[in-house]
This record gives structure tokens, C-alpha cells and sequence, in this order.
């Protein structure tokens, strides 16, 4: 890459949707003529709001659409705060993307298993997008999502339409839900023992708070899944997004450059450990 | 009428239990059915019975009363449900609703306890697979408890 | 002056012809930035002339301690490392890295280039050339180059000081790191000050250090020139002041993450972060946004950072790395393990200024020893 890589790059909000009480979705186009960047699912950016400060968002929209840039983020510090005020047509910089992406290749003629925990949906989606765009390539897929309550759940309508297909598993599940809910209750990791993947030919991605991910895991492990079958995506703090500034370090691994997406049995020494 | 032998036989809960505890078992259960929404046990009442789910989908809930009823957990086929039974005062703690048609075996506590008082061989097997079970349970409840999605600035 | 010299070639400078070549790399437009005495330390500044240089002066060493002492001679390099490096001219505190300005057009960033001219390093040491070396492979060898810092680096004249005396918490022979200079230098001088009159032997390093040294007044360096710095250089090697094995060192610390003497040491860390500061590898950064009061004119800014403090890997609502021993576990593993695995290198290049310019004393290679001891003691797989 020969541009300079801490350049922002304007970007125009096409549409804000409020996805939850605390959480909305950017799609953002492209100011003038700059290129659109193509990203591979589990991919993330670094959103730029004037004078306020830089934050790294996964990309949560369709690999193969990459003229309208979509990020699912939650309103939780002052740079996203002040995103969610914003308007149409309000600018935004964008620089990425960066990062390492779900193995889709790998996975091909495997069974697939995705757990998102919360807001870990946001960069699954573009896996769910990619695979089903490939449907034949893979063997069952399931999607297990698992959320704080219904209110919570992201991208709803688009998981109606999911559940309702017959090649692709969907189970979701809620710490906690009033009497209307219909579905379960309870964390996600109980929904790994009622899919029937084939844990000698299955590749999972996990995505969620870092301690649903080693409960995740250990569920998993307890189907039969081997470590190196199992790809996480972590989070740490991040400024510079490609290596520089070396605060996303997690012991020998930038997770802006060796992650986001990891394959478990590769970070294994220093997951869960405390502090690292 | 077709004995429950090998249906209690195949359920992952009761795997390899010697056949003579496991005809004690079928002599304590029966099939029983729920339709969605039909309350199945309330709080407080004699907790005389656990089930083994064979379909369908229960909510396990308490009230909170600011909130209403609050689900905390459902259970579906091949769950176990309800410890009460084992524990004195052997009264329900929580309520249980059928969210949807459910079908299930239920097995008489009263008279478990009485045989595992008798046999401790017994009593000693259906101890074991239940604080398996409650573990579990505890495991999940503790997640839920840590209340991991929520929103920190 | 003479013949025009070639890469490899030694000769011999008076100690006033020094100043000719400060002159020299002048006029070829360098900015000269070199060692002075400031603030009771030797640092790292603009130097004119050889009257800026910390001439007659040393520097006495060791945990937690620096002061400076007149030496008996007229030394013009008879010191070792100070509390600078020379990161803070190739990395540099504060950058700013561009501009913003939102109008009725949109958002216009505009990247800054520095002017500046090319700067010639003097008085850089070999461990010093190493710590070069190790920033190089981090903002030049992988994916993203640094614009700034290769822009830098590119234009830099280096001469280079073969260490004749070690300071008292240097280890660079633990490190492999010297005490002789063998690359990345234009030209590299040894003084010898124990004979009347007081000599430079320079060596030529690359075919611009030839060049300009072509045009300074020299000698031919004899074989009883060449053999005496060679001589002093050897006998520094032999003058440490700490040792650190590095034998499986990365393994080591990878073993050692629950080691109890991490919360030894953090009884005594402060978490002030100058070990970082002063250490010639430390990169690690801060981005800093800013806006003018009207809110239209932004500007990003990049400032040099420790990894000590509780901002620095905070996340979610709080810091990953929230207990000083943490803290300080991070940086040493960083230093002496995980920066192997990141970049094919030791992160260390046994400079020892850590340990110098650590309020409280706390020692690199005792903290590195204390750890190999205890496998030792506990029978453990070494």
C-alpha cells in the first residue's frame, strides 16, 4: 500500500438506522471519486468524526457490495456518541480496511457454525452474506445468536428472512425476555449442543465478549471441534489500526494486524489469560 | 398401552443406568402433554414430580414486580426439568410454562424418594446425573448473572 | 586531503580537523545533531561545533543513577549513552500527521510534509545503531511503511563512536550489539585519548562516508593505529557493567507469565514509564485528535507514548492491563520475548538506560536472572 495509511478518507452518510436502543448502523458512501475499497468479511475500518476522535468498527455490510460501506456500532464513548447525532449527508472519515478475515475459503465443503454474542453479530454478517452467496460450497450452516434480551437482537427482519430458509440453521437466545417472547432463554453456549454439525469436518467463527468466546469454545471443544477449527475475533484498544502505535498488542499478536480474526489454537497460550 | 422402558432407556439423562434402577424409574413414570401456554407447575406448590422433555419448548420464569413474569431460562427436547423435588422443603421455586406443545415424562418424586431411601445404590445414580445437571445450570445462570452484552463506556 | 578514499578505508583525524568535518557536512546542507551537555546530562541536540561536544566529560552509571564527572583528559566522546536516543529525531515526540477542514465542499484532510533538512547524527554508539536497526524493521520492513520516518532515515548522515570504555549499566556484549559498530554507519570513529597528542581513527562505512571524510584533513591510519583502537574497543567488550543471558529467553518469559516475581517487581514499579521513554526501541504511540474552536479545522497528531499507563489498552469501560505488574510484565516481555516473534529480533539492545533512569532501580537483567533462577531452584524444564 503505497498511500499513507493514517490519511482519512470522506465518506458521506447515506442512512442511520436505529438497530437498538444503543446501537445503530452507518451506510456510508464514498465523497467524489474515490475508489471504493473492497473488504473481506471480519474486516474493520477506522471511522473518523471532525475533532472529535478515530475509533476501529468491523464492517458489517456485503463483500460483494462494496459501493455502500455499512458499519453496525454502539453508542458507548464520545466518537460514537457523536456519530449517532449525525445527519445524512454528514461526513465521516474512513480509513481501512484493516485486519485478517473469516477463513471462507477453508470452510468450503465443511460444516459451517457461527455464534455471535451481542454486538459480535456486526462482523459475522458479512460471513453470513459471503456464505450464503456460495451456498453449495459449504456443507450446513448455523447461526447461533445470542443476545442480552429481544430488544437487543440486531438485524432482525433480515434474521426472519434467515430463519425462515431451509439451508441455513438459525437459533437465537436471550439472558432474559418477558412472557411474549417465544424463543429461548438462556446463554448461548446451550445452543451448541442441539446443532448437529459434524465437529470431524466443521469450522466455527466466534465472535462475542471475551469470556461468552472461551465458554463458546469450551462448548465447542466438548462437541469434538479441534482448536484449529475454531476462529475468534478480539478486540483491544487501537490508534493507529496497521501495527505502529502498538497498543492492540496481545502478547506477540497486533490484533489491527495479526487479527482481528484469529485461529484459536494459534492464540491459545495467551487467551484467557488474565491481564495479557 | 406400549411401555416407557425404552424411551426412558434411550434418553442421554438415564445412559447407562443398570436395568434393574431403570425399571424402578418406569414404574414412577407416566407421559404427560402441555399445551402452549399451560402452566405446568407453580411456584410454591409441592414439588412431587420432575420431567424429562421429549418436545416442545418450556419457560422457566419468575415475576419480578416492577417487570411481570421474567423468563430465564427455557428447556427443550432432552432437558431435564425440576430439582425441586430432591431438595426439602420439595416445593417449586420458579413457575413453568409450556411455550409451545410439549411432551414429556414425568416421573413421580415422591415415590423416588421413598425407593432411593430404600436403595441408596439408586439414590446415589439419580444424585449423580442431577448435579451434572445443576452445574450446568449454575455454569449458564452465572453467564446470564455476569450480564456480558451490557453497554461499557 | 589527497587521493579520494573508498568504503573501508581508515585514517587518522587530529582532534581539531573533528571540526572540519562538522564544516563539511554543513556546507553539504546537514542539519549536525550530537551529544551536549545540558541539564547536569549528555544529550542529543544541535551541535555547531566541537564546542558543543561534552568535551572532557563522563558519564558515571548504574541503577538508578547518572551523574556526570570531569574526566582527567579532553575527551570529546568520553561518554556512553544519555538519557535521549535517537528516536526522538527519526520518530519524534509529536508529529503532526494532517490537517482537516470541513467546508460546504466536504472534508479536505491535507497531509503534513516536513521541510527539514537532512540531519547527520554524530557520536551515535553501536548499540545505538542497533536500536536504528530494530525502528527500521518496525516502520520500515512490513506491510505499511512510515512515510515520515523513512523520509528521515533515508536522508541521515551517521558517524558512528566505537565505545572505548563501557558505562556501568551497559551490556551490549550480552546482546550482540557491540561494542563496535559494524554497520549502518557512514563513518565510524575511535577515540584514543591515552596518547600525546589525542587521535580519531575513522573509518569509512559507505561511499558517502568516504566522500566526505575525503574532504576533511587525514592521515593514513599506521597498523599500530589501527591495532591500539582496535585494542580499546576490546578491552570495553570486556568492561560491562550487567550481563544478560539470552538463551531461550523468549521461551523463558513465554513460561513465565504467572512467575511470582512480577508481583515483586510491581512492588516497586512506579509505572512512571522512563524506561520507556529512554529506551531507543520503545515505539509505541498515541493519536490525538484535535479541533480549533469553531469546530471546522481539525488536526491529527501523533505523540510518542508508554504502554504503563492505564489509558493505554483501555477498552470497554477498562484497562486490559490493570495492574502495575501488568504493566511492567508487558514491557519486559515485549523487550526480550514477544518483539522476537513480531519482528525476527531482540527488542533489547542492552544500552542499559533503562536501568539507569529508573527511579526506583529496578534492573532489566536482574529481573531477567531472578526469572531464570527461579526454574532453576524449582527443578523446572530449562
Amino acid at each position: 500500500m503505497t498511500a499513507n495509511p493514517m490519511l482519512t478518507h470522506p465518506y458521506s452518510i447515506k442512512r442511520i438506522q436505529q438497530e437498538t436502543h444503543d446501537t445503530f448502523t452507518l451506510e456510508l458512501k464514498p465523497k467524489s471519486n474515490i475508489q471504493t475499497v473492497s473488504f473481506a468479511p471480519g474486516q474493520f475500518n477506522m471511522l473518523y468524526v471532525l475533532g472529535v476522535g478515530e475509533v476501529p468498527i468491523s464492517i458489517s455490510g456485503d463483500p460483494a457490495e462494496p459501493d455502500v460501506l455499512i458499519h453496525t456500532t454502539r453508542a458507548v464513548g464520545a466518537v460514537t456518541n457523536a456519530m449517532r447525532k449525525l445527519r445524512r449527508s454528514d461526513l465521516i472519515g474512513v480509513r481501512g480496511p484493516f485486519g485478517t478475515s473469516w477463513p471462507m475459503e477453508e470452510a468450503k465443503g465443511c460444516d459451517v457454525v457461527i455464534v455471535a454474542g451481542g454486538i459480535g453479530m456486526a462482523p459475522l454478517r458479512p460471513s453470513v452474506y459471503q456464505l450464503l452467496s456460495e451456498r453449495r460450497e459449504y456443507g450446513k450452516v448455523f447461526l447461533l445468536y445470542g443476545a442480552r434480551t429481544p430488544a437487543d437482537l440486531l438485524y432482525q427482519r433480515e434474521m426472519e428472512q434467515w430463519r425462515a430458509r431451509s439451508d441455513l440453521h438459525v437459533d437465537i437466545t436471550v439472558d432474559r425476555a418477558l412472557r411474549w417472547w417465544r424463543g429461548d432463554v438462556g446463554v448461548v453456549t446451550t445452543l451448541i449442543p442441539k446443532a448437529d454439525f459434524d465437529p470431524t469436518s466443521t469450522i466455527a467463527m466466534v465472535v462475542g465478549p471475551e469470556i461468552m468466546m472461551r465458554f463458546t469454545i469450551a462448548e465447542l471443544q466438548r462437541r469434538g471441534l479441534r482448536d484449529e477449527s475454531i476462529y475468534i475475533s478480539m478486540e483491544r484498544n487501537m490508534k493507529c489500526g496497521f501495527g505502529f502505535c502498538g497498543r492492540c498488542q496481545f502478547g506477540p499478536f497486533f490484533v489491527c494486524k495479526d487479527g482481528p480474526v484469529f485461529r484459536y489454537d494459534r492464540v491459545k497460550p495467551f487467551f484467557g489469560k488474565g491481564e495479557i | 398401552m406400549e411401555t416407557l422402558e425404552p424411551i426412558l432407556a434411550q434418553h442421554p439423562f438415564l445412559k447407562e443406568l443398570e436395568p434393574r434402577h431403570l425399571k424402578i424409574l418406569v414404574g414412577c413414570a407416566s407421559n404427560v402433554r402441555f399445551n402452549a401456554g399451560q402452566i405446568m407447575f407453580h411456584v410454591g406448590e409441592e414439588a412431587n414430580q420432575f420431567y424429562m422433555i421429549r418436545q416442545g419448548k418450556v419457560a422457566i420464569e419468575t415475576l419480578v414486580p416492577e417487570l411481570g413474569p421474567i423468563t430465564v431460562q427455557t428447556v427443550g427436547e432432552g432437558d431435564v426439568l425440576g430439582w425441586s423435588w430432591l431438595i426439602p422443603p420439595y416445593r417449586w421455586r420458579f413457575d413453568a410454562r409450556a411455550v409451545e406443545l410439549t411432551r414429556a415424562i414425568a416421573l413421580d418424586g415422591k415415590c423416588l424418594r421413598q425407593k432411593s431411601e430404600e436403595d441408596h445404590d439408586l439414590g446415589y445414580e439419580l444424585l449423580k446425573r442431577f448435579s451434572g445437571i445443576i452445574v450446568e445450570r449454575l455454569e449458564a445462570t452465572r453467564l446470564q448473572l455476569l450480564d456480558i452484552y451490557k453497554a461499557r463506556p | 586531503m589527497g587521493r579520494s578514499l573508498q568504503l573501508g578505508d581508515k585514517v587518522v583525524l587530529e582532534r581539531q580537523h573533528l571540526q572540519h568535518l562538522l564544516d563539511v557536512l554543513s556546507k553539504r546542507g546537514y542539519r549536525i545533531l550530537g551529544p551536549t551537555v545540558r541539564d547536569q546530562a549528555i544529550v542529543y541536540d544541535e551541535v555547531r561545533s566541537l564546542e558543543d561536544l561534552p568535551a572532557g566529560w563522563t558519564d558515571e552509571q548504574n541503577a538508578g543513577t547518572y551523574r556526570l564527572k570531569k574526566r582527567a583528559d579532553n575527551a570529546l566522546f568520553g561518554y556512553v549513552v544519555g538519557p535521549h536516543s535517537w528516536k526522538k529525531f527519526l520518530l519524534q515526540p509529536d508529529v503532526r500527521l494532517w490537517q482537516a477542514k470541513s467546508d460546504e465542499t466536504g472534508l479536505k484532510t491535507v497531509e503534513s510534509k516536513e521541510e527539514r533538512p537532512r540531519s547527520a547524527f554524530i557520536g551515535v554508539r553501536s548499540c545505538e545503531l542497533h536500536a536504528i536497526a530494530v525502528q527500521d524493521k518496525v516502520f520500515m520492513a512490513g506491510e505499511y511503511v512510515d512515510p515520515s520516518y523513512k523520509s528521515r532515515r533515508e536522508n541521515l548522515f551517521v558517524v558512528a563512536v566505537n565505545c572505548v570504555q563501557a558505562g556501568g549499566t551497559c551490556f551490549c556484549t550480552s546482546m550482540k550489539t557491540g561494542p563496535k559498530a559494524t554497520f549502518g554507519f557512514d563513518l565510524a570513529i575511535t577515540e584514543i585519548v591515552n596518547t600525546e597528542p589525542h587521535y580519531l581513527l575513522v573509518e569509512a562505512g559507505t561511499e558517502t562516508g568516504a566522500a566526505v571524510l575525503s574532504e576533511v584533513a587525514h592521515r593514513e591510519a599506521s597498523e599500530e593505529e589501527k591495532a591500539a583502537a582496535e585494542g580499546a574497543v576490546e578491552e570495553c567488550s570486556r568492561q560491562m557493567g550487567r550481563t544478560l543471558s539470552t538463551a531461550g529467553i523468549k521461551e523463558l518469559l513465554y513460561r513465565n507469565y504467572e512467575n511470582p516475581r512480577w508481583e515483586d517487581v510491581a512492588s516497586r514499579c512506579l509505572t512512571c514509564g522512563n524506561c520507556t521513554m529512554v529506551c531507543p526501541t520503545c515505539f509505541c504511540t498515541t493519536v490525538e485528535d484535535y479541533t480549533d474552536l469553531s469546530g471546522q479545522l481539525a488536526e491529527r497528531r501523533r505523540r510518542m507514548d508508554v504502554c504503563f499507563t492505564m489509558d493505554f489498552s483501555y477498552i470497554h469501560g477498562g484497562s486490559i492491563r490493570y495492574s502495575p505488574k501488568a504493566r511492567y510484565r508487558q514491557w519486559m516481555t515485549h523487550k526480550l520475548a514477544t518483539w522476537i516473534d513480531q519482528f525476527g529480533v531482540l527488542g533489547c539492545v542492552g544500552c542499559g538506560r533503562c536501568i539507569t533512569w529508573c527511579p526506583v532501580a529496578i534492573d532489566i537483567t536482574e529481573e531477567a536472572r531472578a526469572i531464570r533462577e527461579s526454574e532453576l531452584s524449582h527443578g523446572t524444564v530449562t
